[in-house]
Formats: structure tokens, sequence, C-alpha cells
């Protein structure tokens, strides 16, 4: 990240002052500044109604309710854990708040996930394949609906903020599918001969 | 079909928001409370990514109103152009699987910039709708049990990632170009 922001700044730098526009560089200083503040409060908004709605949905047990629906998809992929392990429940809960796009909700499970799957793989510091799925699919994001995307359109005075739940959700589907092929492919490669 | 689901699409936020506060009132749970508490989280993250957003807002402003972004990307142009790819969206393929707070502040940028319903803005919002943090997730996930070595599943995330790019890209082409 340091590289990419050094990289941005001295090349917009050096391409103000090699066209002569010094100024150019004060007047970003002082807008883009004012932009960010603003953004940011209009991005607080929109994150309060959403997170408080996320808040909602996971302490009914809504997420519970839609993680049971996933447990016969995910079980397949996950073959070393074992029946009415909790681990696979906490992993469930992180990919159902996913599919809502409720990003922070899911972390808490996350975590919870991989520290069920680490007391199965003997506090190992070597990654278990189970692990190595589980973040497959959980970095390959699984988006039904981002909502928090959506929202941030609308925001914006989109005409059609929701126009992009069908394309986000054709390419999260071929990018988790990748991601769960490869993750399969490799998964025979690694293991020990 | 594309236009059945333009309209599906338009039902299933609302329709959400409605059936969650629904289950949440009848399972008997502070629904109000809840949202406040939800809320308030709300808070304390922007108050974590606000210095992102000052920053990378900065720097790529800085970027782009200086020319330099034209200037580097003219060799870049045919590839991008192949692809299909504004080339705004480059800086954000980049940061994507590094920071989820810089690529937020980059999409929102974008929009504003160009627009939400500009073809940058639905592909910048595709994007950070169907990709996610795959760096960041990883050190965070395997840091917080001590796993050391992750084998395979950067790899494999980063893999998923380019996916969702190119996806993202050619879809947007293809529904709103």
């Amino acid at each position: 990240m340091k590289t990419v922001f050094f990289v941005l700044i001295i090349l917009g730098i050096t391409a103000a002052l090699i066209s002569g526009q010094p100024e150019l560089v004060m007047t970003v200083f002082v807008e883009s500044s004012n932009n960010a503040i603003s953004r940011s409060l209009s991005l607080l908004g929109i994150l309060c109604v959403w997170l408080g709605i996320a808040k909602i949905a996971e302490k009914s047990g809504f997420l519970n309710s839609c993680s049971k629906l996933l447990h016969p998809l995910l079980r397949p992929l996950f073959p070393s854990i074992p029946r009415n392990h909790p681990a696979l429940n906490y992993i469930t809960m992180n990919l159902s708040a996913n599919l809502f796009g409720f990003g922070s909700a899911a972390t808490p499970f996350g975590l919870k996930a991989m520290k069920e799957l680490q007391t199965l793989n003997n506090n190992s510091p070597t990654a278990s394949e189970a692990m190595c799925t589980f973040l497959a699919v959980n970095t390959s994001s699984v988006t039904l609906i981002p909502t928090t995307m959506v929202a941030l359109r609308a925001s914006l005075g989109s005409s059609k903020p929701e126009a992009i739940v069908i394309s986000s959700l054709l390419a999260t589907s071929i990018s988790t599918l990748s991601a769960v092929t490869l993750d399969f492919y490799l998964r025979r490669r690694y293991r020990k001969p | 079909m594309i236009d059945f689901f333009m309209r599906f699409s338009m039902w299933i936020l609302p329709l959400l928001i409605g059936i969650i506060i629904l289950h949440g009132y009848l399972t008997k749970v502070d629904i109000f409370a809840c949202f406040v508490e939800g809320a308030a989280e709300a808070v304390t993250l922007v108050v974590k990514i606000l210095p992102y957003i000052v920053a990378i807002y900065f720097a790529v402003e800085l970027f782009q109103s200086t020319g330099a972004l034209a200037w580097i990307l003219r060799p870049l142009q045919s590839l991008l152009d192949f692809a299909g790819a504004p080339a705004e969206i480059l800086p954000l393929l980049i940061v994507r699987p590094m920071c989820g707070s810089a690529a937020m502040s980059l999409v929102l940028q974008l929009m504003e910039k160009y627009g939400p319903d500009s073809l940058i803005g639905y592909m910048a919002s595709t994007i950070e709708g169907s990709t996610d943090t795959t760096m960041y997730i990883a050190s965070v996930y395997f840091g917080s049990v001590g796993v050391k070595n992750s084998r395979y599943a950067v790899l494999v995330g980063l893999a998923a990632d380019f996916t969702g790019f190119t996806a993202s890209i050619i879809f947007c082409n293809l529904l709103f170009a």
C-alpha cells in the first residue's frame, strides 16, 4: 500500500512540474481533502442504517436460519470437518452475512470459524486444507446482494442504484466458482505424495 | 431476461429489509436497540477509515488531475482497450486486494467524478461489490490463530479476485455499455 501511495503522489507532482502547472498540486490539496470529508459523512449515514439492519439480522437469528440453508451446500466442500462440529456453523454464518453484503457482521464469525478450524488443525502453524478452502470461498466473496454498494450508489444520485445487483451476482458467481475449482485442484497437488 | 432481473433487483432490497425487521419483531428482539447498536459500530468504522479516504482522495486526485494517469496509461491503453476497461479503473484493480478502505474510497471517488450511472461507475461498484480484500482477510484470519504458512490460500484468493475483475468488466460492458 505504501508503494502505491508513494508512486501516485510522486508521479502526480512530477507531472504537475513537467507540465508547468505547480499550482495544481495546491488546488488538489485543498479540494481533495474537502471532498474526502464530505464523502465520509454521507458514507457514515448509509453505513449507520446498514449496520443497524445487519445487527437486527444477526441478533434475531435471521442470519442463523439462512446459514442452516447453506449447510448442505457447503458440507461437500469441507470433507475434513467432522459432522456437527461448530466450525461449519461459523463458516455458514460468515458466508450468509457475506451473501447480504454485511461485511462487518461477517468478520467476527470468520474469526470464530478460523479458531475452530485451528483446533481441528492441532494448532499447527501451517494452514489446513479446510482453512484454505474457507479462505478461498470467503475472499472470492459470495455476494447475493451488495447492499452497501447499492446504498452508496443511491446516495450519489444514481437513477438505478440496484442495477449492479445483476452484474455483481454474475461476476461473483464466476469468481467463487473459479476459486473453488482452483482450491480443489491445488489441494490435491499440495498433498504430500 | 435481463429486464426481469433488473426489475427483480429493485424489489429485493426493500423486501430484505422488511423481512429482517419483521423477523426481528416477531422473535421479540429489541429491534430498536439492535439498530442503534449497529449504527454505533458504523461510527467507529467510518472514523477508522476516514484517514484512508483523505489519503486516497489526495493521492488519486493528484495523480489524475496533473495528467500523470494519462501519461502512465498510454503504453497500457491498447491492452485495457482490448479488455474493454476504462483506464480510470486501473488503480482500483491494484488496490482492491490489498486495502478495503482504500478501495472503498477509490470507488467513491470514481463514482463522484464520473457519476454512478456511467460505465466507470457501474464497473467500479460491480468490482467493489463482487470481490474482497484478499490480502487483508488472509492476514487477519490466519494471523488471529497463529498460522504462519498459508500455503496456496492467498494464491487462490488472488486468482479469484482476478477472475472477478475480468468478469465484472465483461458483464458491465455487456449490460451497461
